[in-house]
């Protein structure tokens, strides 16, 4: 961090001067995950504007999307949030399936919902440790990742990849899931309550975690929507929106489960909202093996696929929130423009207004509550 | 408070008759659509100087943005700048869509009706140099702070 001094003016009625100066936070810190710089005019330990200045690692993905057939695309979403890349492909097929009229067999749909919900526990833990490395206690990460291992050892089995899977296809999946998979889905299953209790009594009520978050980078409903903040950060903010169920996809309404709301507006309530949110999703994952049905996973996709000309949205609720995915076709095999809707995007943006006046160290715990996945933002 | 398509279709019936020629030969300006089909229930085509009544007219009914993009239709000669409007409450989607000559791609900016649309418009000016009139700091955003190319123009050559 290299602070810059500005000249001191003279404060108002005759108060001893104020003087700002401008703390460089970024881009590259130990401390930090990812490439974000936040340039802070600080009065003190008080933060008078923070301004993210973001796109260090832009890779102009929509650009890519331009030059390569519809499935060729298809890798590159796994690679926007690497920590939800499931997700992501959903999205991308989804909208593909959208524009072409492709019917995706049950059990396809079954496995998605299953291989989601184990992604988005996955991508809380890492959100769970990085806020409180964040936050100065190093441990929580440790477990977390021992317990998300299991995860992508699941995924691994049955894609290959351990982060950014490719496992989806317009139309089904690349392959059917095998038993070992489906015994070792169970098994996490009866796995992680304990440790979920285990993270409650460590560190959820821990007094030193909840004096650095209650109360503390506070967010209004109103201010999400103005800046289509979505995610844990609109649900700690006392809104229930999940894309899940205001605007249902896939076998999601097949299923009960319950969205975690806190209306406290603060760090707290979001670092509730993530934690309630993995036990929910453990349910959905309980429900979907218990009904999964047998029959292919691949439905019927004409060999060169070209979209009706249209453009075609597909919204679905990533681990950060809402994640949206508008094509434009011109009927070529070709997409016309590929546009990502981000939501760490949107989460950061209200960063600037949500921070004012708040300590320096407040608005760094505030950050890690907000869930940020650089690649993400930046694309 | 959850709006309906019949409140939206007769909001923004106002902005309509006032289309330019610069819109697009679009079915029909303001239509409901099948949400399954194409993932959104309501499309709006306006004129490039209506995006702020727009925008303020779904601010009223409680949508929240979700993003702002362009498209560029090189054989037309014209900029379509699409915005996305989602609501909290209701499945609801709008889709609020204009255009603008391609070799003076201008309209005003709909960042103070909602602040979120600062970044997006930002964004937007990177990728395809359409100017927002009236945006508080329109400097490049994910490009490096000195570009002076748009690369989602379908004539960029890098």
């Amino acid at each position: 961090m290299i602070a810059q001094k500005e000249a001191p003016s003279a404060g108002p009625s005759g108060e001893a001067p104020q003087e700002t100066f401008v703390l460089n936070l970024g881009p590259q810190h130990p401390a930090g995950h990812g490439v974000l710089r936040v340039l802070m005019t600080m009065d003190g330990e008080w933060i008078t504007k923070a301004e993210p200045v973001i796109g260090y690692i832009h890779r102009m993905h929509e650009k890519m999307g331009e030059n390569r057939t519809w499935a060729k695309f298809l890798p590159n979403t796994s690679r926007i949030d690497y920590l939800s890349a499931m997700h992501y492909t959903h999205a991308f097929v989804g909208a593909v399936e959208r524009g072409a009229g492709i019917e995706v067999p049950p059990r396809a749909e079954y496995v998605r919902v299953i291989t989601s919900e184990l992604n988005r526990i996955a991508s809380h833990m890492v959100w769970w440790g990085a806020l409180l490395s964040d936050l100065g206690g190093l441990t929580p990460f440790l477990y977390a990742f021992d317990d998300r291992e299991l995860i992508l050892d699941l995924f691994e089995g049955i894609c290959g990849a351990r982060l950014t899977y490719c496992y989806y296809r317009f139309g089904g999946l690349c392959n059917d899931v095998d038993d070992d998979f489906l015994r070792g889905a169970r098994a996490f299953l009866k796995h992680m309550p304990p440790r979920l209790k285990l993270y409650r009594d460590l560190v959820t009520n821990n007094i030193i975690l909840r004096k650095r978050l209650t109360g503390i980078g506070l967010i209004s409903a109103e201010m999400c929507r103005k800046y289509g903040a979505t995610g844990p950060v609109i649900r700690g903010s006392g809104v229930p929106y999940d894309v899940r169920k205001v605007e249902p996809y896939s076998v999601y309404p097949k299923f009960d489960f319950k969205i975690p709301v806190y209306p406290e507006c603060d760090s707290m309530a979001r670092y509730l909202v993530h934690m309630d949110e993995m036990e929910q999703s453990l349910r959905i994952i309980e429900q979907a093996l218990d009904q999964i049905p047998a029959g292919p996973v691949m439905g019927k996709v004409p060999r060169v696929l070209r979209l009706p000309p249209g453009d075609y949205c597909y919204a679905v609720e990533a681990a950060r929130g809402r994640f949206m995915v508008r094509i434009v076709s011109d009927g070529k095999d070709i997409p016309y423009r590929v546009k990502l809707r981000t939501p760490s995007f949107s989460n950061l943006s209200l960063y600037e207004e949500a921070s004012r006046g708040m300590i320096l160290t407040d608005a760094l715990a505030m950050l890690g509550s907000l869930d940020l996945v650089i690649p993400d933002i930046d694309r | 408070m959850k709006p309906t398509i019949e409140q939206l279709s007769a909001a923004f019936s106002d902005l309509v008759g006032t289309r330019t020629d610069t819109a697009p030969a679009a079915p029909a300006p303001v239509q409901a659509v099948d949400h399954k089909r194409k993932g959104y229930d309501f499309d709006a085509t306006v004129a490039s100087p209506q995006v702020v009544p727009a925008a303020e007219i779904l601010d009223r009914l409680g949508f929240a943005l979700d993003a702002v993009t362009g498209v560029d239709w090189i054989a037309r000669q014209e900029m379509e700048i699409v915005y996305d409007f989602f609501h909290p409450e209701t499945s609801l989607r709008v889709v609020v869509r204009t255009r603008v000559p391609r070799d003076n791609p201008e309209l005003p900016t709909i960042s103070s009706v909602f602040p979120g649309a600062n970044w997006h418009e930002r964004e937007t000016h990177d990728f395809f140099g359409i100017r927002f009139l009236g945006h508080p700091n329109l400097a490049p955003l994910l490009l490096p702070e000195d570009a002076d190319f748009h690369p989602l123009r379908k004539d960029y050559q890098p």
